[in-house]
């Protein structure tokens, strides 16, 4: 099924306009698709972002072959270098994908498929010694797969060297997030969960603490292993024997608590089945006097979006208000953010 | 931003929450765990009860409680009050003796502890030769005799303990009074030492083997012998002093005269009572005068060895007249109340005072046929063990009036008699309001108690048992004898720890204090409701069933089967009467109860699911299944017992390998076959090493939806508001489980000229899912105001304002990890507090409180009183959830407590510190009751006063002497001492006009 349009190269608009303008020619509107092009190399090359978009329009000549598969049956290996040449057909490939009866490439997603499973996080203001571990839960099937245990560790006092109980990890369950993602591993001291100190507190209390903040566990530790550690020229002056005694800087909790608060939220939205229909995700309530505070701040990054970004295309009629979309996007952290920040405020 | 809105900056509101907050225990209620001796002074008539942690508790009238706690937390052996005075000496297991003291203090008397002492022997005796068995406070009350193991005995001088050596009586000093023949036998250990009631100079001093002799103080010799051939065990004096009474070992005891002619007298009579079959010992003994002549002969065992000898008995003879009392648990010791004026010429006992192990039982003596008396305080909470708790604020006179006569019916077996134990004034204010605690309990009972003020007092019983069909017969009475038993045991005091069937154990209360219904739900998923009636009555009880599986198939339980129902009319008593029995299938334990007494209307979940039974039209009007189809856990039966079962098996051999390894340790130590000790210590070793090598841990894990037990019905909530739109409000019940799942039912109740034509319809509204998915502990509805909708039947008695209807509700969800708000009826989340991600702990409990300021009548408020795992006690804000104090309530290791704590509505609760006693605590500053009573001190002569007053002196500078006072000044306050108490002339002249006094 061939469709022909034309584009002006000029003012290409974003890709998601452009997305939306390839579903309602084809009239598919609800279908998930992948776009790709071939250069003039002649590689299938996707188009899933405004920059290999607009660099496909850019090196049109002047036609641009586009191709659209449907997503649950894409072929992924079809893209890549040389794939033109490769496959002289890549038509008759994309289209009847059951034809080819290759060996079973690995499938890597699309970029925009990926998602987050793990990061280190605040390395700029920890000790060097410490790794502050972020394990994201949601939207996977993958448990978190860990344990914890007490145990005692040898601190630096003024008084000299002290032992003191501390909680480590005492087991990773294989195939779990933990163990996956290689940034934790057994013995590990824990320091913090979600920025607060677990000091003081007992095996049981911190069991609760990380389990209650399971769906978005921040963990701080001191690697039993700390040769893997990254020296860091800014911080040359300060042995990492001190780092070690130290606490954690002071301005960390805080910092770490207004990050914290605003990406926790996000992963919480309860669920409401209304009289039975479907389940869909509880709104906050309405902001009330300091709503404004926020909307201010949603207008400059707007602002700032539209000085970073190209104007949006008018030959998009579907999308002319445009402006209204970019407030949707979800996409944008910093945009995310602020926004939870207006729901604390509420608090 | 955050940080800048955190709450306690504002001085206004912490000004505010210093008016409204306070944290107090204020008073232990119940029966003292383990006690281990008993003491009573008939002077003040206020009876010591000490336990084995060390604690000793004081008891006169009603709401006259004294409570002290050693510093050792030692067993206290022995209670002896020091005559006519306001002191009281307790011997602990470390050998240590302890002075108290009741002292007035800003108008109320408190109990002080002033002295402690350990007696010591010279250097390189044994631990035995100080080690005291026996203690006398002389009438004198300048000193204590102190008999020891070793046969000595030493004189310690008041209030400052110092001995005073030179008046030691040694058993070698005692024995040479006493034919040689006789002294072979090396009769050693002091038994018991009792002053001759008319004249104190004269002691009666029992050695255990048996040799009894009087020893006159004045002249440092024996005046009599007494040659026991039996292994002694306690004295008693008769009131004139002409005989006394010894009691043995081989349960007989012996009358012996005590006259000017004879030095060395025979035995007047010598009886074992429940002869002739060996007995069991007499461990104490009273003989009591009587006006008519006969005396009555109270002593404790002595029942026949192999028949009864399990028994714990204490028997009363007088005359012909013969009761053995049997009581449920070990006897500790027991006092009688006789008339105690020395004027009066008989004792004329009025009463018995007996402490048990698990209860106090008090026997009339003056009213034919010994009844028991009914007491006002120390109640056994535990005579069936407690399994749940609910407690009912501010009673309605009618209901409280109608529950007491209900119960005064139950009470006509009980004496009339006013209670014995009166001394000292209760000063405290009349309690602000009728509160009713009630206890449920392991054999289907439910105990009603006055909880209003300093005494918890029993005012009625329930027992769900005749509803059902049990093994054993409720009329089969096991203590029925016949005339010419022997002996003739008669089963007193109300302790009974078996039940006939665990299932009958009653989990969860529900009272309308406006309308007397009352709900019980219980371990078989039964579920009664009941009415009050002020007659007996015969009815029928409508059964019903609530299958709460539904459709769901392929379930097997493997649980407890449910009770089996009696059929036809049952005689009910006067007092609460069931006419409702729903019995859940599977018949798992209810888990959460809930009545609407205006809707009449009765909601009950258990692990499967939950369901409403309209109580008037006698019809279930719907159940709900809340179990996750893969659950097979909840299913199979009664709670995780397999799993926790293998748990606790695992963790107590664990405990024994660990107690064995230490014990052999010690015994290493001592020193045996050295392969032994090898052995020990590879084994030592490996269990090291095991211990090491599988520490405990923690699995950290998301919560699932397929995680067990998530369907289990937590908290049940009935609320007028707007489930559907914000113009019409309607009934609605809400249901939350262990799996963080709301569910809201909108309800139509048909009006009251309809009710029983037309059914009650039920209909899912919505469905909340918490994403945390952490056990949903409490749900309650705010109305436009933000204050809590009012109870069913608040408004209608005119005690609340009706709710805010125009404004837009509120919901607050309490999660153990999280309290949200959600706006009503489009669910919106509002405002959350996090709990557990913040500070490690979860919520256990939770209750709305009202908190009025101390300051200002007209102030009062609502917040949330929260009680969490690790025990400590919070109180968050309403609507704002803001925390504003916390305050450490119980030990986070004792889970029985945190389970069992009770708020009221008025921020006060409860909680068990043991099977039997309930510790009172108050978080309002307006809302307390404690314990305020005064003692009056007893007249002293003057004389007796200045002697007093040099003893203080003396301690006084005693315990100075050990600072840098000068030696001089030291001497001299020995001189003085030496003086005061070594002239004979001095002590004997004080001791006459002491005898004058009296």
């Amino acid at each position: 099924e061939f469709r022909r349009f034309s584009l002006e190269r000029s003012k290409p608009g974003k890709f998601e306009e452009f997305y939306g303008l390839l579903q309602h020619v084809h009239k598919i509107p609800n279908v998930d698709v992948l776009v790709g092009y071939t250069d003039i190399h002649g590689d299938l090359l996707p188009i899933n972002n405004d920059d290999n978009y607009h660099k496909a329009v850019s090196t049109a000549n002047p036609l641009l072959r586009i191709f659209i598969q449907r997503k649950e049956d894409a072929d992924y290996s079809a893209f890549g270098t040389d794939t033109m040449t490769r496959k002289k057909n890549v038509l008759s490939n994309v289209l009847r994908p059951d034809n080819h009866k290759k060996k079973p490439h690995i499938v890597i997603s699309m970029p925009q498929d990926f998602r987050p499973v793990s990061s280190i996080i605040d390395v700029d203001i920890l000790p060097e010694t410490h790794r502050r571990v972020r394990l994201y839960k949601y939207g996977t099937d993958k448990p978190l797969g860990f344990y914890i245990r007490d145990g005692s560790s040898v601190r630096v006092t003024p008084h000299g060297l002290e032992k003191v109980p501390g909680i480590f990890i005492s087991r990773l369950v294989p195939g779990g997030l933990a163990q996956s993602t290689g940034l934790l591993a057994v013995n590990d001291e824990v320091l913090e969960v979600n920025g607060i100190e677990v000091s003081g507190k007992s095996l049981d209390q911190v069991t609760d603490m990380m389990i209650a903040n399971s769906r978005n566990l921040i963990i701080t530790v001191r690697p039993a292993n700390q040769r893997n550690n990254v020296v860091r020229n800014s911080r040359t002056s300060g042995s990492s024997g001190q780092s070690t005694e130290s606490s954690l800087p002071s301005s960390t909790p805080n910092i770490l608590a207004n990050f914290l608060q605003g990406e926790e939220e996000s992963d919480e939205e309860d669920i409401i089945i209304e009289d039975s229909g479907e389940p869909q995700q509880i709104p906050k309530a309405a902001p009330t006097s300091e709503s404004l505070e926020s909307l201010t701040q949603i207008e400059l990054l707007h602002e700032s979006t539209q000085n970073g970004f190209l104007p949006s295309s008018e030959m998009n009629l579907n999308h002319s208000a445009g402006s209204i979309s970019i407030e949707c996007e979800v996409q944008d952290p910093e945009h995310k953010s602020l926004e939870e920040d207006g729901t604390i405020i509420t608090l | 931003m955050r940080r800048f809105l955190r709450p306690g900056h504002d001085p206004v509101r912490e000004r505010l929450k210093r008016d409204l907050f306070q944290f107090n225990k204020t008073v232990e209620h119940g029966f003292p765990h383990q006690p281990s001796a008993l003491g009573y002074s008939p002077f003040l008539r206020l009876m010591a009860i000490g336990t084995r942690s060390g604690a000793i508790k004081l008891y006169g009238a009603p709401g006259v409680e004294f409570m002290g706690l050693h510093e050792e937390n030692n067993t206290v052996m022995q209670i002896h009050f020091i005559p006519d005075q306001c002191q009281l000496v307790t011997l602990l297991d470390d050998n240590s003796l302890h002075l108290w003291s009741l002292k007035q203090h800003s108008g109320a008397s408190e109990l002080q502890e002033e002295h402690r002492f350990t007696l010591k022997g010279p250097p390189g005796s044994p631990p035995s030769a100080t080690q005291i068995t026996a203690v006398l406070p002389h009438s004198s009350r300048e000193v204590l005799y102190l008999g020891t193991e070793s046969g000595n005995i030493f004189v310690a001088e008041l209030p400052s303990f110092q001995v005073l050596e030179d008046r030691t009586i040694t058993s070698e000093a005692v024995l040479q009074w006493v034919p040689e023949d006789y002294c072979n036998r090396r009769s050693c250990e002091l038994e018991a030492l009792r002053e001759h009631p008319k004249a104190p100079d004269q002691i009666l001093i029992g050695y255990s083997r048996g040799l009894i002799v009087l020893w006159d103080l004045q002249n440092n010799k024996a005046t009599h012998h007494f040659l026991g051939s039996q292994q002694l065990e306690n004295l008693y004096w008769q009131r004139d002093g002409s005989k006394f009474i010894s009691c043995h070992y081989d349960g007989s005891y012996t009358q012996w005269p005590v006259s000017s002619d004879n030095r060395q007298p025979e035995p007047l009579e010598n009886l074992v009572p429940y002869g002739p079959f060996p007995c069991k010992a007499i461990s104490k003994i009273y003989w009591q005068t009587t006006k008519n002549g006969l005396p009555y002969i109270i002593f404790q065992g002595g029942m026949p060895r192999a028949s009864y000898g399990d028994r714990h008995s204490i028997s009363v003879v007088h005359g012909s007249q013969q009761t053995a009392f049997d009581f449920t648990s070990r006897v500790i010791d027991f006092f009688i109340i006789f008339s105690s004026e020395p004027t009066a010429e008989f004792d004329d006992p009025s009463a018995m005072v007996v402490l048990a192990e698990e209860e106090l039982v008090v026997i009339d003596l003056k009213t034919a046929g010994w009844p028991a008396v009914h007491p006002p305080y120390l109640a056994s909470l535990h005579c069936s063990a407690i399994t749940c708790s609910h407690h009912v604020s501010n009673i309605p006179l009618k209901l409280w009036e109608r529950i007491i006569s209900a119960g005064s019916k139950q009470n006509i077996h009980y004496s009339n008699m006013p209670w014995p134990i009166d001394g000292g004034t209760n000063i405290a204010p009349d309690p602000p309001q009728r509160d009713l605690l009630l206890t449920g309990h392991e054999d289907g009972t439910v105990r009603f108690w006055d909880a209003s003020g300093v005494c918890l007092h029993l005012l009625y019983k329930l027992s769900t048992v005749r509803v059902f069909l049990t093994d054993a017969d409720p009329n089969d009475n096991m203590n029925t004898l016949g005339e010419d038993e022997w002996p003739p045991l008669r089963k007193v005091g109300t302790f009974d720890p078996y039940s006939d069937d665990p299932r009958l154990g009653i989990q969860k209360i529900f009272l309308c204090k406006y309308s007397g219904y009352l709900a019980v739900a219980g371990t078989a998923g039964q579920v009664l409701v009941m009415e009050l009636n002020d007659e007996d009555a015969e009815h029928v009880v409508d059964h019903a069933e609530a299958d709460l599986l539904q459709d769901q198939e392929g379930y097997r339980w493997k649980g407890h089967e449910k009770l089996k129902t009696r059929d036809g009319p049952v005689r009910f008593e006067a007092g609460f009467q069931p006419f409702v029995l729903v019995q859940c299938q599977p018949p798992a334990v209810v888990t959460s109860l809930a009545l609407h007494s205006e809707w009449k209307l009765v909601a009950f979940g258990t692990s499967h699911g939950f369901g409403l039974f309209d109580h008037q039209q006698k019809r279930l009007v719907f159940v709900k299944c809340t179990l996750h189809p893969s659950d097979q856990l909840a299913l199979e039966g009664p709670l995780s017992r397999v799993k926790s079962l293998k748990k606790s098996l695992r963790q107590s051999f664990r405990r024994i390998r660990r107690s064995r390894v230490s014990s052999r340790k010690r015994r290493g130590v001592s020193g045996n076959a050295s392969e032994v000790q090898e052995a020990n210590a590879k084994f030592d070793q490996d269990a090291l090493q095991e211990m090491e090598l599988a520490p405990v841990q923690r699995k950290i894990e998301a919560r699932s939806a397929e995680d067990s037990f998530t369907g289990f019905v937590r908290t049940l909530y009935f609320a007028d508001t707007f489930l559907r739109d914000t113009s019409r409000h309607c009934p609605s019940l809400w249901a939350g489980t262990n799996g963080g799942t709301v569910y809201a039912f909108c309800l139509r109740v048909p009006p009251a000229e309809r009710r029983m034509d037309e059914p009650v319809r039920a209909e899912q509204a919505k469905e909340i899912q918490l994403m945390h998915r952490a056990p949903v502990v409490g749900i309650l509805v705010l109305d436009g105001r933000s204050t809590p909708l009012p109870e069913p039947l608040e408004v209608a008695h005119d005690l609340s304002k009706s709710p805010d209807m125009q404004g837009s509700h509120q919901l607050l969800v309490v999660s153990e990890e999280q309290f949200k708000v959600f706006t009503l009826p489009k669910v919106s989340s509002k405002l959350k507090l996090k709990l557990t991600a913040l500070e490690g702990c979860r919520v256990r409990k939770v209750t709305v409180a009202n908190f009025g300021s101390c300051k200002t009548d007209d102030y009062s408020e609502n917040d949330l009183a929260v009680l969490t795992n690790l025990g400590d006690v919070q109180i968050i804000s309403l609507p704002f959830l803001k925390l504003q104090i916390r305050y450490p309530c119980i030990r986070k290791e004792d889970v029985s407590g945190i389970a069992s704590c009770v708020f009221t509505k008025y921020g006060q609760g409860f909680y068990l510190i043991s099977p039997s006693e309930f510790e009172r605590f108050s978080l309002s500053t307006k809302w307390l009751v404690e314990p305020r009573c005064i003692v009056d001190v007893p007249e002293v002569t003057s004389n007796n006063h200045v002697h007093k007053k040099s003893g203080m002196e003396n301690a006084a500078r005693k315990s100075r002497s050990s600072g840098d006072y000068g030696e001089d000044e030291r001497k001299s306050g020995r001189l003085m001492e030496h003086a005061l108490l070594n002239d004979e002339k001095v002590l004997k002249e004080i001791q006459s006009t002491l005898e004058g006094g009296r």
